[in-house]
């Protein structure tokens, strides 16, 4: 029987099954954050094991609260640098190099077909779309982590999403995403992997299939996976030249990381986007999912465009479509924070940062900040919010606010108008 | 092995999530015991408020809810603010993965029951107190009403939690044998 690139994965990177259901893996990469890592660290200096299995395989940043907002943020940005200080982590960035976890790191080609990954923070599964096994875990996991480079999992299945069809103009890899977590609900991937596929996966960009990864965990998925192929060699290729003779060799080298046309799925579903409105979530849940044309008129008082989910260049120009030459409606406020120094930079470039600002939107500096409610936009009680994030669980961007998540052409079209509303109309 | 269990609180509803458990402004914290008034803070339960601080809550050491309870982030504050609290058993249809490893990594239990005998359990009439016996692999609720009868239901761990929970965690396992 074939197997799954999951199944891959686990065979050439496990350490130990402890039974059979269970499976210590050992890992390429561990991500570090100040909000999970520093109990982390405190622990295992007070156990008398403040080590780490290898420097070079830890990458660590600030990006949740950053700047600092009160001492308490303060103290885990000390903790974190002390710690890579103390251990040598190159790879650590620190406010003015830093930017969203989970945009910052595959930039940097830190992400490679065939890894394992695991991070103290449940969107890690992004990484998966780079064709890895890529996992949010909780702090004493990141703890044997940091200090032992293992991680046990009990062994997931794999599901596969075939995607066909053809993307609608204004309707996006956000889109499609929510809508298969509708259909599938917010359980409906737990202990499961979500493998992508199908026609439309292929000419989807990195950042596309970052977010269609992303969001897995909205399904309880322990990770989202795509096939690497020549996009993501692509993306890549700076970061491997140096490793295959040209572009085509490491497309072929990456077929090694696809699952086997026999391999077994414990569900297959196949989705036709070409019909896909654009989608908005509704409620607390992230399975709430209604069509936008359902959900038009509903006032919004703040716009939010950023985060691991989009909060790339990509999503910045697909927003600046539909924000050039207008401005936000009046009693609306406009919040975007590109996810990366890179992502920023590239915006100014291209003039997309003055196209926000023309139209009365708010930059911020890479941060989390507002996603979950911790900085730089929380909501007031009886506020609601259109917002590019991936959760919408009740208080999660302030207590007693509300969120509806979409698109960056959704929470744009949204801003203009001052209600949520088909952004195809402006596209 | 240590026992768990003690006096029961019931959240009827699936799909909790760890920002209801613990809100994310709380995430600052870098001591556990800073989390434990906290707990339980952004439930809502049939539309409403839950109330964190009501006596039931205060004694409680087993939480019992429906389906994947815990779901969301990956944070383990959501298992520390049950930790501070007393609580060392959460019973649930079934568990979000990140959550149900992390209460095996600290060394306590998510135990998964049937559908119909967590069903059982919510139609328990007066106080409910649950006994956890790990070796023997069942769980016990009595009631202090006399006209209750005392509820019985077997469940399995996994061995590798049920080792963990032995050791008193993930990291003290993994140090010996790592």
């Amino acid at each position: 029987m074939g197997k799954t690139i999951a199944q891959k994965i686990f065979a050439s990177h496990l350490r130990d099954t402890p039974t059979s259901e269970n499976m210590v893996l050992d890992l390429d990469v561990v991500l570090c954050h100040e909000i999970t890592t520093p109990i982390a660290i405190l622990d295992l200096m007070e156990k008398g094991m403040d080590r780490v299995f290898d420097p070079g395989k830890i990458k660590a940043v600030i990006d949740h609260v950053t700047p600092a907002k009160d001492s308490k943020t303060a103290m885990q940005g000390k903790i974190m640098r002390d710690w890579a200080k103390r251990h040598a982590i190159v790879d650590f960035f620190d406010i003015g190099k830093n930017g969203v976890c989970h945009a910052l790191f595959p930039e940097k080609g830190y992400i490679r077909p065939g890894y394992t990954v695991i991070m103290g923070d449940s969107h890690t599964c992004t990484h998966g779309a780079f064709g890895a096994f890529a996992a949010g875990v909780g702090t004493t996991d990141l703890e044997v982590g940091i200090y032992k480079g293992v991680c046990s999992f009990r062994s997931p299945e794999t599901m596969k999403i075939s995607l066909t069809g053809k993307l609608g103009t204004g309707v996006t890899a956000k889109d499609v995403i929510l809508a298969i977590i509708k259909k599938i609900t917010v359980n409906g991937a737990t202990d499961r992997i979500i493998e992508f596929g199908g026609p439309l996966l292929e000419s989807l960009s990195m950042a596309a299939r970052m977010t269609l990864c992303n969001m897995a965990i909205e399904a309880g998925g322990t990770s989202g996976i795509c096939p690497p192929d020549r996009v993501t060699a692509e993306f890549l290729w700076p970061f491997i030249k140096d490793e295959y003779k040209n572009l085509d060799e490491a497309v072929n080298d990456f077929k090694k990381w696809h699952s086997d046309s026999d391999a077994e799925y414990v569900e297959s579903l196949e989705i036709d986007v070409t019909a896909l409105p654009p989608q908005v979530t509704v409620n607390f849940k992230p399975d709430q999912v209604r069509d936008i044309t359902e959900m038009e008129g509903t006032p919004v008082d703040q716009v939010y465009i950023g985060s691991c989910t989009n909060g790339r260049i990509e999503d910045l120009r697909d927003a600046a479509r539909i924000l050039k030459n207008r401005t936000i409606a009046a009693g609306v406020r406009g919040i975007v924070t590109p996810a990366t120094p890179l992502v920023y930079q590239m915006a100014l470039q291209e003039g997309i940062l003055a196209i926000f600002m023309d139209a009365g939107f708010c930059v911020l500096n890479p941060t989390c900040g507002a996603c979950l409610g911790m900085s730089s936009g929380v909501l007031a009680e009886g506020e609601v919010c259109i917002s590019t994030t991936n959760r919408n669980f009740n208080g999660r961007m302030g207590k007693g606010g509300m969120v509806h998540l979409a698109s960056p052409y959704s929470a744009a079209a949204a801003a203009v108008t001052g209600v949520i509303t088909d952004p195809r109309k402006f596209l | 092995m240590k026992t768990f269990g003690g006096p029961a609180i019931f959240l009827d509803r699936d799909d909790i999530n760890t920002d209801e458990i613990i809100p994310a402004k709380y995430l600052t914290e870098i001591s556990k015991m800073a989390l434990k008034p906290h707990l339980l803070e952004d439930l809502l339960l049939a539309g409403k408020p839950f109330d964190n601080q009501s006596e039931a809550m205060q004694k409680a050491q087993v939480v019992i809810a429906r389906a994947n309870f815990g779901c969301g982030s990956s944070r383990e504050h959501a298992v520390w603010a049950f930790e501070v609290n007393g609580i060392n058993v959460v019973v649930a249809q079934s568990f979000a993965r990140i959550f149900r490893q992390n209460m095996f990594n600290c060394g306590i239990l998510a135990i998964e029951l049937a559908q119909e005998e967590i069903a059982a359990l919510f139609a328990m009439t007066g106080r409910i107190t649950v006994r956890v016996d790990i070796s023997e692999g069942m769980l016990r609720a009595a009631s202090d009403d006399p006209r209750q009868a005392e509820l019985r239901f077997s469940f399995s761990l996994n061995l590798f939690d049920r080792d963990l929970v032995s050791a008193g965690g993930w990291l003290e396992f993994a140090d010996k044998k790592y």
